[in-house]
């Protein structure tokens, strides 16, 4: 698998060949897809300002955490955190850097598209194919002002594997023991009902289409296409309306220093429930296969840029900036990372 | 002794003989060059999925589950989902190309309408399978949903019925141009000599033509088999995407290469991966066995002339 890996690397590499000439120091990363947009941007005007070149390919969190581990690439990205398990098989100490937060908000195809209330257990009970009907007293009763017609419930979820699909089925087994025993949490799962569309704007084609169906998608993709979504009641018992700011709130709370947290079912009051972060993966010791220190400095430097002064970027793309506890967390994260066991940045 | 060729041309004629033995070697080289290939997929494909073999088993070919979370995977799904969504395309577009061969062939071989048709037919193999799947799913999958919904099943609109519908549009051309060709390709003189015993043209197709262009038809349908297995943009956007053994007609489902192409990207885990890459196997071999029938069946239909 890594030799297929390195051979489609070469490929990439091939078809960019400033990479075998330019004198500059560029970076290559490669991972989620989520942050994409937010990257290109980011990217993009760090090499206006500091001359330093990153290629970034969005080939998949799961494409970034393999790239990292065979250390074809610079830094990772993902939207899922490596477990204990990878992380012990990594050939060395991997850190998880957080960017930015994202978060998935449920759409649906309802006659005069209401602005419906959910309670966590009629999330789970509607994905689990527990609930068949609109109708259904449950939902009813949380939702007395609207007149939801006897519909048959349409569950759409994410064909392809995704970090999406990540936070929502993380989400789920924390609220739910039954779907943490049936299903668990993955970038893919085992779906017990429904239907299957690529990507963010496959899920809402068909949430489109579908009357009395209902999917997740990322909520950049619901802001943009003013999809209706729905009131998620968090953990303190409030109806949050997924926003930049309900978002940002959610990750207001006491975290582990590793950042490898999932912050679904937030405790935070204020905080929408189903949100989560976007990290960079980098290794702690840069020395590896005889790179050059200049090439770990920039790493690190851009880094610190995309924690600070890049999070002026995010709230424009609809992406939810990392809260001000959050980036003196990652401050201490990005100063740990060294170079001959010296740190970098002092 | 006389000399009968002079130098120069000894000189050339041994150039000659250089250019064929190398341009021999080279078409030689070109072939063994395609088979070596095609075994070194295979190899890669049975390496990388040992895992997977060695986990499943034989089990992997009738297990239902495929759950990346408990890392339990079994193909059955998918593979009734590729062979249904093939078999009910080809099915469906065998009397479309069937018949526009036959009027291309045989009826209007020549003339403005049928050089309008034929570049409309080669366009529609031309046309990228991505187009056709959005196609599928913003104009096809509403129009099936409206009959579903007439006919009080879920509206999904989406499943294995739309997907065969769109596949067989996809595959129509590769049989029809050459089910075409192969019948331009029947002698005048014994259509000539069927006409001149009094035969009629429908007697003559069906005595004459069908029979002698069988064996070529064959294999262009046997070709646009091949595309409908392996077709993987168009089917995954209006197959339905759902990993279940499809209940009926309009189920929603899933296709082998349409899984592989869904959740490659972000597949973690190593037994999930050679999970993957043993459906690439699966896949590989089904179209090899179908080619090899189809092969055998083109043998048998040939002889009997």
């Amino acid at each position: 698998m890594k030799k297929f890996k390195n051979l489609l690397l070469g490929l990439i590499g091939l078809v960019i060949p400033s990479l075998l000439f330019s004198q500059e120091i560029e970076l290559l990363g490669a991972g989620a897809t989520f942050p994409y947009p937010l990257y290109t941007k980011m990217f993009d005007v760090y090499y206006k300002e500091k001359g330093v070149k990153i290629n970034y390919q969005s080939i998949g969190s799961g494409g970034g955490q393999r790239q990292l581990l065979s250390k074809t690439v610079d830094f990772g990205a993902s939207d899922a955190f490596m477990s204990d398990e990878q992380l012990k098989n990594a050939p060395g100490e991997i850190l998880h850097i957080p960017i930015c937060l994202g978060a998935v908000v449920l759409t649906y195809n309802l006659p005069e598209s209401p602005k419906l209330r959910l309670t966590p257990e009629l999330i789970a009970d509607i994905f689990l194919g527990k609930i068949k009907k609109w109708n259904d007293e449950r939902i009813k009763r949380v939702n007395p002002s609207f007149n939801l017609p006897n519909m048959e419930i349409i569950v759409v979820h994410r064909s392809d594997g995704s970090g999406t699909t990540f936070i929502f089925t993380d989400y789920l087994s924390k609220i739910s023991e039954e779907w943490k025993e049936k299903v668990g949490a993955g970038t893919q799962v085992n779906w017990p009902t429904g239907i299957g569309g690529k990507g963010n704007e496959g899920v809402a084609g068909l949430v489109k289409q579908i009357p009395g169906s209902i999917g997740y998608v990322e909520l950049i993709y619901a802001i943009q296409n003013e999809l209706p979504v729905g009131l998620i009641m968090n953990k303190s018992g409030n109806f949050i309306e997924p926003s930049i700011e309900s978002v940002s709130a959610s990750a207001d709370i006491e975290l582990p220093d590793d950042m490898r947290v999932s912050i679904t079912n937030t405790d935070a009051k204020e905080g929408y429930p189903i949100s989560g972060f976007t990290w960079i993966l980098v290794y702690k010791e840069q020395n590896y296969d005889g790179r050059k220190k200049e090439k770990a400095e920039a790493l690190v430097k851009l880094l610190w840029w995309m924690t600070h002064e890049g999070q002026k970027y995010t709230k424009p793309l609809h992406y939810a900036p990392l809260p001000e506890k959050i980036v003196k967390k990652v401050e201490k994260l990005i100063k740990s990372i060294t170079y001959n066991g010296k740190s970098i940045l002092k | 002794m006389i000399n009968l060729v002079s130098k120069k041309e000894k000189k050339k004629f041994k150039k000659d003989l250089v250019f064929d033995i190398l341009f021999r070697n080279i078409i030689f080289l070109s072939g063994v060059f395609i088979i070596l290939l095609l075994f070194a997929i295979f190899l890669t494909l049975t390496f990388n999925s040992f895992p997977s073999l060695k986990v499943f088993g034989i089990k992997f070919l009738y297990g239902k589950t495929w759950d990346p979370v408990f890392n339990e995977f079994g193909a059955l799904p998918f593979l009734i989902g590729t062979i249904l969504t093939s078999f009910l395309a080809l099915i469906i577009s065998i009397p479309f190309s069937f018949s526009i061969s036959i009027f291309l062939g045989e009826y209007f071989r020549e003339g403005k309408i049928s050089s309008l048709l034929k570049t409309l037919i080669e366009l529609l193999a031309g046309i990228p399978s991505i187009i056709y799947g959005f196609w599928g799913l913003f104009v096809f999958a509403p129009v099936v949903r409206y009959i579903q919904i007439k006919l009080g099943i879920t509206p999904y609109g989406v499943g294995i019925f739309t997907a065969s519908i769109i596949l067989s549009i996809m595959i129509i051309p590769y049989s029809a141009s050459i089910g075409r060709e192969v019948i331009e390709l029947v002698p005048s003189e014994i259509k000539e000599a069927a006409y001149s015993l009094g035969a009629t043209r429908y007697e003559v197709i069906k005595k004459v033509i069908l029979p002698y262009a069988r064996s070529g038809i064959l294999s262009g349908i046997i070709l646009s088999l091949g595309r409908a297995l392996g077709e993987t943009m168009a089917v995954t956007m209006v197959v339905g995407n759902s990993n279940f053994i499809p209940k009926n007609i309009f189920s929603p489902g899933n296709t082998m290469a349409s899984v592989i192409a869904n959740e490659f990207a972000e597949a973690t885990g190593d037994l999930y991966l050679s999970a993957l890459i043993e459906i690439g196997l699966i896949l590989f071999l089904v179209t090899l066995i179908i080619n090899l029938i189809g092969r055998y069946v083109i043998r048998k239909y040939a002889v009997s002339l």
